[in-house]
């Protein structure tokens, strides 16, 4: 078991031919995804380094039988990439587009949750997922995720940033301890997905024994994550929070992470996090240490 | 991008929102041509991007041109909050009969428009919230939905705007709000939205924020990068392509990712130092970004040492070490370096480094974050 991708998931990658999607295409495929198709508007037909490209979402997904959908296209074209991969039947869109202007994305987000309910977006402005061993969406590098041991305990990680989701990745390798998957919803103001929803799928998912958070400053989603964790999280975890000097007022390059109105303080994130039965480290590799505690506890 | 007052007024105005009449001016002459032709009494205003400018002494009223020389002398250099007043705007005096408030963000916890309406402006709305949070309409609109004339009707009724108000104050709701939207705000805000004696709405002041991602976009927005107040260090780091943002402490960072640089920081005040900066280099990582980096940070006369934290993921660590000989190599740096490698091949990149014959005054490398943040703040104390 993982959350959201695993062995099974087909994926197609929109942007295959431009040079980011070949580069990390390749390495998900190498990985051992099951990358079957890239879409490119007006190279149907061609191929990279064997995988077929078809000129719409709609034709790979007839051909291919893809229900998952890696979007890697300039910030101008991604908010209709996303759209096209949902209206052709796609239903786990992966975004890592950064520098999407937030109104598209705030028209983009609702479009979806109206006339595409089922579909989920992971990102914008986001590392992607990997379940260890099995499916690898995105730009994380799949060496430094353990791959889950089959007696357990594993691990589920949830972040908002990049580089710290993969030093949560390399603490818990370093330590020898498996993850069943782990999900970076990204840094930008409207993530498709959000902690609570990838909290809510690892305390259902049985291979999941225990969860690590990754928060930065800004808005409030780790606040109301806190509030899902206390009413619904039984599984225990170990956060971080990252951004405790970032003085007010200024985006610490993440167009989400900024403390405005005394507001989205790591301060305020961590005390409720605190408040919910969270151990919070001060620094990532404390997170990592107390998750190590906390497994140990499990084994 | 936050834009000064007059640049909001004059980016309503491509909206149609009313606004008054009047000019900027970066001189005394200037100033008083502009209450000329904004006719008389004027408001001399001081461009400063802080609040409190009323307060300070950066709000004037002038009767005639005399007044405008005296008030536009005193303001234009005058430091508000450590901001130096370089321009004024100077417009044609409004009779107020009634102060109200509007803007609009994104609420991103609720992942939809915020319209915050009150009859209650012309003070600050963080005070209206926390003393009388009902006179504030909080209503939230899909942006799929929009806001058009009936529904900002609706709003005005209900957040209790005087009927003699609600069309005006409806009317210019929907122009803001295509402002907000068409113009790609992060906030547009008005306060005091001023109900007229003779009936009008109009726009008194103008709070607005740009979303850069939407820059390619909107080449009207080129004027207002030109008057953008970023420090010399900010300034060489735009030039530069890199993430960076002035601080007053002693440690300089380069880090690569936004939240790994934010996390460089803590850990840098938790062992008792201070960052002199906040500067992501992004996911590459490589040669030509490492010297751009150095050379910002190397500019900031303050600076005692440099911490260089380096997660390599996809960027492999011999890639990043050498990087950083070839950067080393062509900046002449007056800080000595601590670095921390770490992440996909990490080993080969400190044997690199190791090898480079960079003498270890110049350059050490630890194993761990919290190591080399308290070795970067032990030597810069």
């Amino acid at each position: 078991m993982a959350i959201f991708v695993d062995q099974n998931t087909k994926v197609i990658v929109q942007g295959l031919t431009g040079g980011q999607g070949k580069y990390h295409g390749l390495r998900n495929k190498a990985y051992g995804t099951q990358v079957v198709a890239g879409v490119t508007p007006g190279k149907g037909g061609t191929d990279v380094e064997g995988i077929p490209v078809y000129n719409s979402v709609a034709e790979a997904v007839a051909a291919t039988g893809a229900t998952a959908s890696f979007v890697t296209v300039p910030p101008k074209a991604a908010s209709a990439a996303i759209l096209e991969a949902a209206a052709a039947g796609i239903s786990f869109i992966v975004c890592i587009t950064e520098g999407i202007p937030a109104q598209d994305e705030a028209r983009t987000y609702n479009t979806l949750v109206r006339d595409f309910p089922k579909v989920r977006l992971l990102g914008p402005n986001c590392p992607g997922i990997i379940s260890p061993g099995k499916c690898n969406i995105g730009i994380t590098a799949g060496e430094i995720a353990e791959l889950p041991s089959a007696s357990g305990p594993n691990v589920g990680i949830v972040s908002r940033s990049g580089t710290l989701t993969y030093q949560a990745l390399y603490e818990l390798k370093q330590r020898g301890i498996g993850v069943s998957t782990c999900v970076g919803i990204g840094g930008d103001p409207v993530p498709g997905t959000s902690f609570i929803d990838c909290l809510r799928e690892f305390q259902n998912d049985p291979e999941t024994h225990a969860i690590i958070m990754i928060g930065e400053i800004g808005g409030s989603a780790e606040e109301e994550a806190a509030e899902f964790i206390k009413a619904n999280v039984t599984k225990p975890m170990s956060a971080y929070i990252a951004g405790v000097t970032a003085p007010a007022g200024k985006k610490m390059g993440h167009a989400g992470a900024i403390v405005s109105g005394g507001k989205g303080t790591a301060q305020g994130k961590m005390d409720a996090l605190r408040d919910a039965g969270v151990k919070v480290g001060q620094n990532p590799t404390e997170a990592g240490s107390l998750m190590a505690e906390i497994v140990a506890g499990l084994r | 991008m936050d834009l000064f007052e007059y640049q909001g007024k004059q980016y309503f105005a491509r909206y149609d929102i009313p606004v008054s009449k009047g000019d900027v001016a970066v001189t005394v002459d200037q100033a008083v041509a502009a209450a000329d032709a904004a006719g008389y009494p004027v408001v001399v205003k001081a461009q400063v991007q802080v609040g409190g400018r009323g307060k300070a002494g950066g709000i004037k009223l002038a009767n005639n041109a005399d007044e405008v020389r005296t008030h536009a002398g005193n303001i234009l250099g005058m430091d508000i909050k450590g901001h130096v007043v370089k321009r004024v705007w100077v417009e044609n005096a409004s009779d107020i009969a009634e102060e109200y408030y509007a803007s609009f963000t994104l609420d991103r916890g609720a992942k939809k428009h915020l319209l915050m309406l009150s009859k209650e402006g012309g003070v600050e709305i963080e005070e209206v919230a926390a003393t009388n949070p009902a006179a504030i309409l909080m209503l939230h609109i899909d942006p799929v939905d929009g806001l058009f004339a009936a529904g900002a009707m609706k709003a005005a009724v209900d957040a209790k705007i005087p009927e003699k108000a609600q069309q005006g104050v409806a009317d210019i709701l929907v122009k803001l709000y295509r402002c907000f939207v068409e113009g790609d705000c992060d906030l547009a805000e008005i306060n005091p939205l001023i109900l007229k004696p003779t009936g009008e709405v109009h726009a008194l002041d103008a709070k607005v924020s740009l979303d850069a991602n939407a820059d390619f976009r909107h080449p009207e927005w080129e004027e207002f990068k030109a008057t953008e107040e970023l420090d010399a260090r900010e300034k060489l780091a735009r030039e530069k392509g890199l993430q960076y943002i002035g601080l007053e402490g002693t440690v300089g960072i380069i880090a690569n990712g936004a939240g790994l640089a934010m996390s460089t920081l803590d850990v840098v005040n938790q062992v008792g130092g201070t960052a002199a900066n906040f500067l992501d280099i992004g996911g590459g990582a490589n040669a030509d970004l490492m010297a751009s980096a150095l050379e910002v940070i190397n500019s900031d006369k303050a600076v005692k040492s440099i911490f260089i934290n380096i997660f390599g993921g996809i960027t492999r660590g011999e890639e990043v070490a050498k990087g950083i000989v070839e950067a080393l190599g062509r900046v002449d740096l007056r800080a000595p370096i601590v670095i921390r490698l770490d992440g996909t091949n990490a080993e080969e990149g400190r044997s690199i480094l190791a090898n480079a014959g960079i003498p270890e005054s110049k350059l050490t490398s630890k194993p761990t974050m919290l190591e080399a943040a308290e070795a970067a703040v032990a030597l810069a104390k």
